[in-house]
């Protein structure tokens, strides 16, 4: 089984790859990384009260939305969106079982529905105003190629432009030792029927049944600034992107399924 | 692509109303509700919980110890009912364990092991020994131990939008088939009593200290509840109920608040009555989301009485379940197949006077009657909408 969409818009961000435009130099090797990480990115799509207390989650996945979008020429309203993250808010899962370990009647009424995996996709439609469907999904290791899979499935269904956003965040306290992820990263991408788009950049994908499914690894300098965070299996597909020329690479969806990703 | 009808040819459901669909089916005929006061956890706040029993002595066979928790527990009594492991295995024998996608709805997951870990943590504050399992401390503990427990290795997904996930997990399903990726799919949700989500709906002034009422004009709130809910989807099949559409939108709105006017469901309903090319005088029963919750009940009750022929029935099934968060979605959809099947359209139990935003479409008492066509509504936090429609089997 196939399926072809069009690459509308890509964006990516790390605190030390700020940004696709940095991330694809440093990817490249035709520029070192920045030094000083950058600070977290601000959801200037939330009013000011909502954006000093949002989530690192909402952060660093509106962040991401907004500029593939920007990317894309799209706007975002239009978009049904796919959110994927392996461990979703681990700062507040942590926050809610320590509080509830030891005063459980105090806990934030905001910080508990925030904690729900599809905060950052419920932000994203109420600061875009986006009526268009979002879901929101994790599949532990396999987290971003089940995610874009499902992103390209919706493009090709439905007949329109799909925005994939995946991110993940820094585990806290205890939890880190069952669920470690360090820093924030974020990609999105804007996914649109072949037939509809004028990019000439697209993606085929196809799924394979195998003995086990070695997904391709990462071999560029970014792999080392991203390579704690949970999302790192989606460093390869992005160094794959960051390429001008077709490239192929391996996802993997399960431990016996593998994505072929061939970019064209 | 169009959406197409898919055949369900197995579910069950497992909730404190009842162990499987017979079991369901006595309960709702009985008016029998399995809702209990709180008892969960060491300070229980005041409000009645929708428990399953029993769970605390039933851990996972031990090829599966690696996945045992509360939630997983459920997961494996729900699908250990109505022959549903059986099912599954006849499908992975037919389509092949590659072919057969697992598409698993929850809101918290397994997030009570990872309480539980907090509230043991050793001296040096590391999790205690039998609960370092990474496993069962991220979202995808359930979609995870499901694809294992029953021998599938193809794609596997866990959705979390909240009190929409296991509605939303049929229409990630449908997608999957309908590109090949996929010849049939276990669908389903588990969501399971914690801290998290008795501790947090009473932060937001949602949980009633009495049953829960929906639609009544006296409600005062919800009830939590647990549950676990299965469905076989195949393309081609000889008999089983079918799922004719779904619809899916967002509010846009609040976070924790549904549209005033409901404008997101409104749109899930609509595209889901598209893709089933029905009209609403098609529809027979409605599984309305009826939380008992201010706001939901009203803006649900306006949608239905706008919209529906006053002849159409239309209830909420909280009072026999409680509101089983990422589990509602099947479970509800699993009442709508027993609807269909058994030609029994299950009122709304607790109500005793209706909201004025009700019409008379929002029953009562229970209706025997021949059905053909039944909705599901689900609406979550974070405006998440998702609209089920199901046909009895023809």
């Amino acid at each position: 089984m196939t399926l072809r969409v069009a690459i509308e818009g890509v964006s990516f961000w790390a605190s030390r790859l700020p940004g696709w435009d940095i991330a694809r130099t440093v990817i490249r090797g035709e520029q070192a990384a920045p030094e000083t990480p950058s600070a977290r990115p601000s959801p200037t799509l939330l009013a000011p009260t909502e954006r000093r207390r949002a989530p690192d989650t909402v952060a660093v996945a509106l962040e991401v939305a907004a500029r593939a979008c920007e990317a894309a020429g799209r706007k975002p309203s239009d978009l049904p969106s796919v959110f994927a993250s392996t461990h979703g808010d681990l700062a507040i899962s942590d926050y809610m079982c320590s509080t509830l370990a030891t005063t459980p009647a105090l806990i934030s009424p905001i910080k508990f529905h925030n904690s729900v995996h599809n905060a950052a996709a419920g932000y994203w439609s109420i600061g875009t105003g986006s009526l268009a469907p979002y879901t929101a999904i994790s599949a532990y290791e396999y987290t971003f190629g089940t995610g874009l899979l499902e992103a390209a499935t919706q493009a090709v269904c439905e007949q329109r432009p799909v925005l994939y956003v995946a991110f993940d965040i820094e585990s806290k306290g205890a939890l880190a030792s069952m669920a470690p992820s360090r820093g924030l990263l974020g990609a999105a991408l804007v996914l649109a029927p072949v037939n509809q788009s004028q990019q000439q950049r697209g993606l085929i994908l196809t799924t394979e049944s195998v003995a086990e499914s070695h997904p391709t690894p990462a071999r560029s300098a970014a792999a080392t600034l991203v390579a704690d965070n949970a999302l790192a299996p989606c460093l390869p597909f992005f160094e794959v992107l960051a390429s001008s020329s077709p490239r192929t690479l391996r996802l993997a969806l399960s431990r016996q399924m593998a994505l072929n990703v061939q970019v064209n | 692509m169009q959406s197409r009808s898919l055949r369900i040819t197995a579910y069950t459901l497992c909730s404190a109303a009842g162990d499987g669909t017979a079991a369901t089916l006595a309960a709702l005929r009985e008016r029998r509700s399995g809702l209990s006061k709180n008892d969960f956890g060491p300070a229980p706040i005041e409000t009645w919980i929708g428990r399953v029993a029993g769970l605390e002595q039933q851990p996972l066979p031990a090829e599966f110890a690696n996945w045992d928790c509360r939630n997983n527990r459920l997961a494996w009594r729900g699908l250990a009912t109505d022959g549903f492991i059986e099912a599954a295995h006849e499908a992975r024998a037919r389509y092949g364990a590659d072919r057969v996608a697992v598409v698993m709805g929850t809101s918290t997951s397994s997030i009570g092991a990872s309480e539980e870990a907090y509230a043991r943590l050793d001296p040096d504050g590391r999790y205690p020994a039998d609960l370092r399992r990474p496993i069962i401390h991220t979202p995808h503990s359930l979609g995870d131990f499901v694809q294992h427990a029953l021998g599938l290795t193809g794609i596997s997904v866990t959705v979390a939008t909240a009190c929409s996930s296991s509605a939303k997990v049929f229409a990630q399903a449908e997608r999957l088939i309908r590109t090949g990726l996929a010849d049939a799919a276990i669908v389903g949700g588990v969501d399971s009593l914690c801290g998290s989500v008795l501790f947090g709906f009473n932060s937001l002034e949602l949980v009633s200290a009495e049953q829960c009422r929906p639609f009544d004009v006296e409600r005062r709130g919800i009830n939590l509840g647990e549950a676990a809910g299965f469905a076989l989807l195949e393309k081609q099949a000889p008999r089983g109920a079918w799922l004719l559409g779904y619809g899916e939108s967002n509010d846009a709105h609040h976070m924790s608040t549904p549209h005033p006017e409901g404008l997101g469901a409104r749109l899930a309903l609509n595209d889901a009555l598209k893709r089933a090319d029905l009209r609403p005088e098609d529809i027979d029963y409605i599984n309305l989301h009826g939380t008992a919750s201010q706001k939901n009940d009203e803006v649900e009750a306006k949608i239905v009485a706008d919209l529906f022929p006053t002849t159409m029935c239309a209830s909420s099934t909280k009072g026999w379940t409680g509101h089983t968060l990422g589990a509602a979605g099947i479970v509800e959809a699993a009442i709508s197949l027993i609807a269909l099947e058994h030609e029994l359209l299950p009122g709304t139990l607790n109500l005793r006077v209706p909201d004025l935003a009700c019409g008379p479409q929002i029953q009562r008492d229970n209706v025997q009657r021949k059905a053909r066509h039944a909705l599901s509504f689900s609406f979550g936090f974070g405006g998440s909408n998702c609209v089920l429609v199901f046909g009895r089997d023809r």
